[in-house]
């Protein structure tokens, strides 16, 4: 028999803490929900975020299903810190599905407010499937569940349609995330927004939800979150709040982001006119320093967090005057340089209407550049675009563009919903030559030319053009390495830092504040066990990142799009060297160069020279089960010379 | 009531990010939960952002309104004290706070304010975590100090403008 005190015991060790315990199932179609419990196993081998969101990716969508097919699963995700006081970890929730721009694993992480209430509603992952018979809101509170009409909110932004149904639940706590007009419109970089200005930006995941009719998931959660050790807790977020405040954030907390322009600009990495140029005449008048002399308002953040980096612009006056945004480097530069424009106020329009229909903020720049080059080379004419003169360094242009966008909008608002890889399918005659993008999504805001471990990151990205897959672009801008040169090595450097990617987004916790961990795994692995109460070592959880990967690339090879023909670059990096005097003229990537680089990663990460894992590494990684996989795998199918 | 004392946020200051209900919650009820935090912050718009918590009116109206006489104030400190067992939950007082400052436990289900943490020995708890620096422990005697300096500031800055070029 077993002793009272013995059972006693082994119940406290099956406790779990920090997370919910629970995943939440709604089909759309039948209206059917249910709830199932969470494995100690997932939470300690996929954390939460993107890689319980992956793995449960993975198990619960039919291979070869369409991304906008309702059997693809969208998968809201909190992280096991979702609803704690951690900072920035506290607030954060991802979505991964499918992406309709990739074909692959979408996945994409936002802040805010909305993600505890998640969490606290008693959610560690939400599993919607099917599609919904009219346009409708999901409503979560606590344990109720149910599927709401939202006609009446069809065309909304995300924000009005936050606002409708706070008033229409009567309860201004309530936290939303929503989708714009373009993510009704299956815009393929439709955004999902919560807190009016915080996205779910990348890979598509709004239109996901649009292709489901799945306006908004609402959310009240009054349960409690609880931690494993409060006074270890305690301490050791007093601990990052107080790092917070020191140097390891200072750059978020006073210029933001867009102190980037400047720096990458004189290391003529600064990418201008759809990838044409590396420099940009106009940069001082787009940088950090003159946004924040002239438009920026107030620097608020997220809940829970001890820094601040939202900079809130306002313009003061002109054809925009009034228009509110917040602003970082990225969009900043898509909608600046990428497309020649120099004028901060038209930029912060750009970027309120983009989260007005709901659209990620980087592509949509790389869209309306892309549409520029084609103009400039007559590949798309005045007719086409509805009478817009749509050059380089016009401004009005860029925001009428993405209002036809985002309203899918004439023959040229349709065509570049679709984002650079399909829209230059359908217009041909050498298009694609100008389509930036790795796997069907639009780079950001470093030219690969003049850094090239960044090139080499962003190719392997398992989420298509990404700097925040792996951090490549960093190693390149801090001069670690010559960032004119793809060599040996550089593999080891982008898969290490990838694997703590794979746990900070599993965490959820935010980028910015990933130097304040100034004992990398060992402060993470720590934080995660001070709050679950799971035992976890350092080495457990480099495993985490690693397995994350696999299974992200393992996705992407059983829907056809994982092999090495896909880890590529843009046609623009190997064949249009960089034409700006300096230390970078002439800079581009050649395939031989680029072929090295592939084969370090691939021997890096103990997969095949075609970039399939083998089986003795799913076996060290626990992950026998999709070995069936890596057997359908074609071998070699594509080493197709690169463009 | 001349110890009287209250947490007070600066708007100008104040940015919205619940760091304080989270503090508050861990301390008062030892998890992570704002339903049960004393002090709520409201974002109303990005720029429009306050924290607010009981201030310990020299008049309360929530202990005026209550019909049970569970409330009552302490005369030194001006701290609105809950009998817990005379309180039936009716809403009076909460609906009598102008500020929201007085709020219903979702469990105990009887009314909860601040108590400025008496208990803590560096006080209460969302000052010390405010990223900010915008809540304070004060008296109204500082409060208008605060407010004049800051309005003398702003009409000498106003003056000391150089004008637009």
């Amino acid at each position: 028999m077993v002793s009272i005190a013995l059972l006693k015991t082994y119940m406290e060790e099956k406790r779990v803490f920090a997370y919910a315990g629970k995943i939440l199932r709604v089909n759309l179609t039948t209206g059917k929900v249910s709830t199932e419990p969470l494995s100690k196993e997932s939470a300690k081998n996929y954390i939460g975020g993107i890689g319980l969101g992956i793995s449960l990716l993975m198990d619960n969508s039919k291979p070869g299903a369409d991304a906008f097919d309702p059997s693809n699963p969208l998968i809201f995700v909190t992280g096991p810190l979702s609803g704690t006081m951690g900072p920035t970890a506290g607030n954060g929730y991802a979505v991964v599905s499918k992406s309709p721009a990739t074909g692959g694993v979408g996945e994409a992480k936002a802040h805010g407010f909305f993600g505890p209430d998640l969490k606290r509603a008693g959610y560690d992952a939400v599993i919607i499937t099917g599609k919904a018979e009219k346009l409708s809101y999901l409503w979560i509170d606590d344990d109720k569940v149910q599927v709401m009409n939202a006609e009446q909110m069809r065309g909304k932004s995300p924000y009005e349609t936050d606002m409708a149904i706070r008033e229409e639940l009567g309860d201004y706590y309530i936290r939303v995330s929503a989708i714009g007009e373009a993510g009704e419109k299956l815009c393929r970089f439709a955004a999902i927004i919560n807190d009016e200005f915080r996205a779910i930006g990348r890979t598509g995941m709004g239109a996901v939800m649009g292709s489901k009719n799945l306006k908004a998931v609402a959310v009240r959660g009054t349960k409690d979150v609880n931690v494993a050790d409060l006074g270890g807790f305690r301490d050791f977020i007093k601990m990052i709040h107080e790092r917070m405040k020191g140097p390891a954030t200072a750059k978020y907390r006073t210029l933001g982001t867009p102190e980037n322009v400047l720096v990458l600009n004189s290391l003529s990495a600064l990418a201008t006119r759809n990838f044409t140029n590396a420099t940009f005449e106009g940069a001082k008048k787009v940088s950090g320093e003159y946004l924040n002399e002239h438009y920026i308002k107030k620097i608020v953040g997220c809940a829970t967090c001890g820094m601040r980096c939202d900079h809130i612009a306002v313009v003061p006056e002109g054809p925009y005057q009034g228009s509110t945004s917040r602003l970082e480097f990225e969009c900043l530069w898509a909608m600046g340089p990428l497309c020649g424009i120099d004028r901060l106020d038209a930029i912060i329009e750009g970027m309120r209407v983009a989260n007005e229909y709901g659209m990620d903020g980087i592509s949509i720049g790389v869209v309306v550049a892309f549409a520029m080059d084609l103009y400039e080379h007559g590949i798309i004419t005045k007719e086409q675009t509805d009478g817009i003169d749509l050059r380089f360094g016009n401004a009005e242009a860029l925001v009428a563009v993405i209002h036809k966008i985002g309203k899918r909008e004439g023959w040229l608002g349709n065509v570049l919903a679709e984002g650079v890889s399909k829209a230059a399918e359908i217009i041909g005659k050498d298009a694609e030559k100008y389509a930036c993008h790795i796997k069907g999504l639009e780079l950001p805001g470093y030219d690969l030319r003049t850094l090239k471990t960044a090139a080499l990151g962003f190719s392997v990205s398992f989420r298509g053009a990404c700097h925040l897959r792996n951090g490549a672009y960093s190693h390149d801008v801090k001069g670690k390495v010559n960032r004119f040169k793809i060599e040996k090595g550089r593999g080891k450097l982008i898969a290490d830092e990838g694997n703590m990617y794979n746990i900070i987004d599993s965490l959820i916790v935010c980028k910015f504040s990933r130097g304040t961990y100034f004992d990398g795994w060992k402060d993470l692995a720590n934080y995660y066990t001070l709050a679950t109460g799971i035992p976890m070592t350092v080495e457990e959880m480099t495993k985490d990142g690693e397995r994350i990967e696999n299974v992200a690339r393992l996705f992407n090879i059983r829907e056809g799009k994982g092999t090495r023909k896909y880890d590529n670059v843009p046609y623009k990096i190997k064949n249009c060297p960089v034409p700006d005097e300096g230390p970078a003229k002439g800079a581009c990537i050649s395939d031989e160069e680029f072929q090295i680089g592939l084969d370090d990663y691939y021997a890096v990460r103990g997969w095949t020279s075609d970039g399939v894992p083998t089986i003795e590494k799913l076996k060290e990684l626990g992950l026998d089960g999709l070995a069936y996989i890596v057997e359908k795998a074609k071998p070699n199918e594509g080493i197709v010379p690169c463009n | 009531m001349k110890d009287r004392k209250f947490v007070a946020a600066d708007p100008e200051k104040c940015i919205g990010c619940v760091v304080c209900e989270y503090a508050c919650s861990m301390t008062n009820e030892k998890t992570f939960n704002p339903t049960k935090s004393r002090i709520r912050a409201l974002r109303m718009g990005p720029l429009n952002n306050i924290a607010v918590t009981c201030r310990h009116c020299e008049d309360p109206a929530c202990v005026a309104a209550c019909p049970k006489r569970a409330l009552s104030q302490n005369e030194e400190t001006g701290m609105i004290i809950v009998d817990e067992n005379l309180c039936v939950g009716c809403d009076w007082c909460i609906s009598a706070c102008e500020f929201g400052a007085m709020m219903l436990h979702p469990e105990k289900r009887v009314v909860f304010t601040c108590n400025n943490c008496k208990d803590q020995p560096d006080g209460p708890q969302c000052v010390k975590w405010c990223p900010e620096e915008a809540l304070e422990l004060v008296t109204s005697d500082v409060l208008a100090q605060k407010s004049r300096i800051t309005a003398v500031k702003k009409l000498f800055g106003e003056a000391l403008k150089e004008p637009k070029k």
